[in-house]
């Protein structure tokens, strides 16, 4: 086979053209603002998105399959809220056993609506939505419309206050184990295969139903998770805590080259994508646009990239075609 | 002489990226004549067809209409000068009424007000002429295919088409509704409408036309008349080499039996199938579409669930929930539909082989990708797939090679006992239908049980030991090799006495 031109390699992967995206991004932070690329920073933008960077992992399994999930941020508020109360109310403050706790409401929570959307095949978007509200309210509900406060919370918060390596670990710990997951087990490839096609797979032998419940499972246990990461980050809990931010989560997909329709996407590429909404997040305010018109820049440059992921998998496809014998 | 031409391109070049895609080729369309055109998949054909609708320009070449030559910019000039093209699979809107179809893109509009009145008289009317049976009003997703081809054929008529491409009108009907389109046909040609068809199958040809183009790997073979060319010399034409024998059905003796059904049923579907295959026997399952067939067989293997009934492999009964039980116990469907069943098309063909036994050869969790690919290649060389590596995606693959993998991945699967192949040689070339029926002699050799079912009856008298036809959901009778013929099996295939499921 031919050597493929440099254009083609560049174009032809997309996890290639995120790099650049994302240093063309950086280059230019960095030059209107040189104090940008500062370890400090560097770690606070780790720190601020660690939810979201978190989450995107699940959210990739649940894009991977077809599905879309947003109800996560509401099981967030839930589990975090949960172990809010356990702190506030002195029933538990051991870390290991709270983040323990988070995990399995989480897991609980997503396993309900896998459930519902594998075996009753409902939209998923319809199935989240409803639980959208449900766990939200629950988290209103069992907090009463109060907070645990900073004070409730003390010495839990050690875990994810600022300049300490808990969020720094959790994040690394489960990138490695997702990409892995994803690229080397058969549970990484049934995933692949039920998203890519449904009929395919189960003719092949693929547990359908069970392998769309576990992507929702999954995605619930590390929403539940960040709802506990979310109550040390910020040292408090909250029932309307990270209220809307299941859109950053889907951008960051969207943006790592994550398909709506299923079988497309890889850990790498959904790592690129959160980190180039963490950077557009941090460095706005930097070079000087102003808070009011950062939604605005922040869409501009989503749609950007997703053109650009567009034009990548057309020339992909054309490339794959040319191959073909005629 | 005086021979009424009404379209002929000479010379036409159309050149990709990377690839002659037509090289140099002619061709002749005689105002009144059918005229077949004939070639293995990625011959030409629909690129030809193409150029002709006006989709491709030709790098070179001319187009001659009524002897003048055009250039078509769009598909616009083509239908403009009344060539249509009725593709394979209808491009209608399944929501949309039959006239709404027939009209849409030449609405008939008075002051900014379609005439829906005057509309559905005149999709009437085209219908009358095709003698269709069924309601303007209708929703296009109600009808059969058959009927929406009708559809599709009134469309090209309601723009007064002259020319009309069938792009392989029969692959998707039963032998009844080819009948019928073979009449449509006939009575086009007899109002003067030229029409031009590409099919697979050589009854059509022999029905309708007077004259057959070939091409093959992109370049004009030549042009005959139908009457003077016998199927060997086309077959040849096609291929390029000589195919001595299409059905190398091997002699087998049949073994014990190894799988059965008692009294399987489907409310709605099928009712009370009884059959039986003996290793190394291929068994024929057939009956006119829509007589349950794949649903028995989907059935048999747990992808849809039987109401009551049983099913039997190597003597045992089968208790199956799900498809991966069936698959388990060694009963293997090869299904009909490639693109949406058989294989993940954005997959590479050593994924595609693997998937169904990865999870046997994974270790810990963890896939064994080095005896995946080894696998993955043995057995995609066993039945000569044609391509670069196993990292070639599914989609880029000839329909025959993709069967082919279909196949391969049937192969890979030790547990294999009775392996079920939904209509194997759909859409597939000559060429590559040769190949799949030795495979399938092959595997009847190696003592696999077999189970076909096929609308064509060439390959189902060729191939079978025995023969199982179905009607309206029950199994109407079972034709041993030497009694039958195309006359019983169409006889047991269209039995009105028997009651409704």
């Amino acid at each position: 086979m031919k050597e493929k031109s440099l254009w083609k390699k560049i174009t032809g992967s997309r996890e290639v053209s995120l790099v650049i995206v994302l240093i063309v991004l950086l280059a230019a932070v960095q030059t209107l603002s040189p104090s940008f690329l500062t370890a400090t920073n560097i770690a606070q933008i780790f720190r601020n998105n660690a939810l979201t960077m978190l989450m995107a992992l699940g959210m990739l399994c649940v894009m991977l399959t077809g599905g879309i999930d947003i109800s996560i941020t509401s099981t967030l508020a839930f589990s975090g809220m949960t172990i809010g109360l356990l702190q506030k109310y002195d029933i538990l403050h051991n870390t290991f056993l709270l983040f323990l706790i988070g995990a399995v409401i989480g897991l609980i929570c997503g396993s309900i609506n896998g459930m519902i959307v594998a075996k009753g095949k409902v939209a998923p978007i319809i199935c989240t939505m409803g639980f959208m509200y449900i766990w939200r309210g629950m988290a209103y509900v069992i907090s009463n419309n109060a907070w645990a406060s900073g004070q409730d919370v003390a010495g839990f918060s050690d875990f994810g206050k600022d300049g300490a390596i808990g969020p720094y670990i959790i994040l690394i710990i489960a990138y490695i184990i997702f990409f892995v997951v994803m690229k080397w087990t058969k549970f990484g490839r049934q995933i692949y295969a039920v998203g890519s096609n449904k009929e395919a797979a189960a003719i092949s032998g693929i547990n359908v139903k069970k392998t769309i419940t576990s992507v929702y499972a999954i995605m619930g246990m590390l929403a539940g998770l960040a709802g506990v990461l979310s109550v040390s980050i910020y040292a408090s809990a909250q029932p309307n805590m990270q209220y809307g931010k299941e859109m950053d989560v889907i951008a960051a997909c969207v943006i790592g080259g994550v398909s709506m329709s299923g079988g497309r996407g890889t850990v790498v590429g959904t790592f690129l994508g959160a980190l180039i909404i963490a950077i557009i997040a941090k460095a706005l305010p930097l070079v000087g646009i102003s808070s009011i018109a950062q939604n605005f820049v922040k869409g501009v440059i989503i749609l950007a990239v997703v053109v650009l992921n567009v034009i990548t998998q057309r020339t992909m496809d054309k490339q794959n075609l040319s191959r073909r014998e005629i | 002489m005086a021979e009424d031409i009404i379209l002929e391109l000479q010379g036409i070049t159309k050149i990709f990226p990377g690839v002659r895609a037509l090289n140099n080729v002619h061709f002749q369309l005689r105002r009144g004549e059918v005229h077949a055109l004939m070639g293995e998949n990625g011959a030409g054909k629909s690129t030809f067809i193409k150029v002709i609708t006006g989709v491709h320009a030709p790098e070179e070449g001319h187009i001659y209409f009524n002897g003048e030559e055009v250039h078509f910019k769009s598909t616009l000039d083509a239908s403009a000068l009344g060539i249509a093209a009725v593709y394979q699979h209808p491009t209608s809107y399944d929501d949309l009424t039959v006239t709404e179809n027939i009209f849409i893109g030449h609405e008939i509009i008075k002051n900014g007000i379609i005439q829906w009145r005057q509309m559905n008289k005149e999709a009437e009317a085209l219908l009358a002429r095709l003698h269709a049976n069924f309601k303007v009003t209708e929703e296009m997703g109600a009808l059969s295919v058959a009927q929406q081809q009708m559809v599709e054929i009134a469309k090209a008529l309601s723009t007064n088409a002259k020319i009309i491409i069938l792009d392989e009108p029969t692959a998707a009907l039963t032998a009844n509704e080819s009948e019928e389109l073979y009449q449509i046909v006939d009575q086009l040609k007899a109002e003067g409408v030229s029409i031009i068809f590409i099919s697979h199958r050589m009854e059509d040809m022999y029905r309708l036309a007077q004259r057959v183009t070939v091409f093959r790997d992109s370049q004009y073979i030549g042009t005959y008349d139908v009457d003077q060319i016998t199927e060997a010399e086309l077959i040849k034409a096609m291929v390029g080499r000589e195919i001595s024998d299409m059905f190398p059905k091997p002699e087998v003796t049949p073994g014990k039996e190894i799988f059965r059904l008692e009294n399987l049923s489907r409310t709605g579907y099928f009712k009370d199938i009884c059959m039986n295959v003996r290793a190394g026997e291929i068994v024929g399952l057939t009956g006119l579409v829509g007589a349950g067939r794949t649903e028995v067989m989907e059935a048999a293997c747990g992808i849809t669930k039987a109401n009551s009934g049983k099913v039997f492999l190597d003597g045992k009964e089968l208790r199956i929930k799900q498809p991966v039980d069936a698959m388990k116990a060694g009963l293997i469907l090869l299904p009909e539909d490639r693109r949406t069943q058989g294989l993940i098309q954005t997959w590479g063909l050593g994924r595609n082989v693997t998937l169904p036994i990865q999870e046997e050869l994974a270790h810990r969790g963890f896939n064994d990708e080095k005896e995946e690919r080894q696998l993955a290649k043995k057995y995609l060389e066993d039945v000569d797939t044609k391509a670069v590596s196993i990292f070639d995606l599914a989609s880029t693959l000839s329909g025959g090679n993709q069967q082919k993998v279909v196949v391969a991945k049937a192969l890979a699967q030790k547990s294999m006992k009775v392996v079920i192949m939904d209509e194997p040689t759909k859409g597939v070339d000559v060429g590559a239908k040769a190949e799949i029926y030795s495979i399938m002699g092959d595997l009847a050799l190696q003592g696999y049980g077999i189970v076909l079912i096929s609308s064509e009856m060439p390959e189902t008298l060729g191939m079978c030991d025995r023969i199982y036809v179905m009607c309206k959901g029950r199994i109407t009778g079972c034709l041993d090799r030497s009694e039958a013929t195309q006359e019983k099996i169409l006889e047991l295939a269209m039995e009105q006495s028997q009651k409704e499921v």
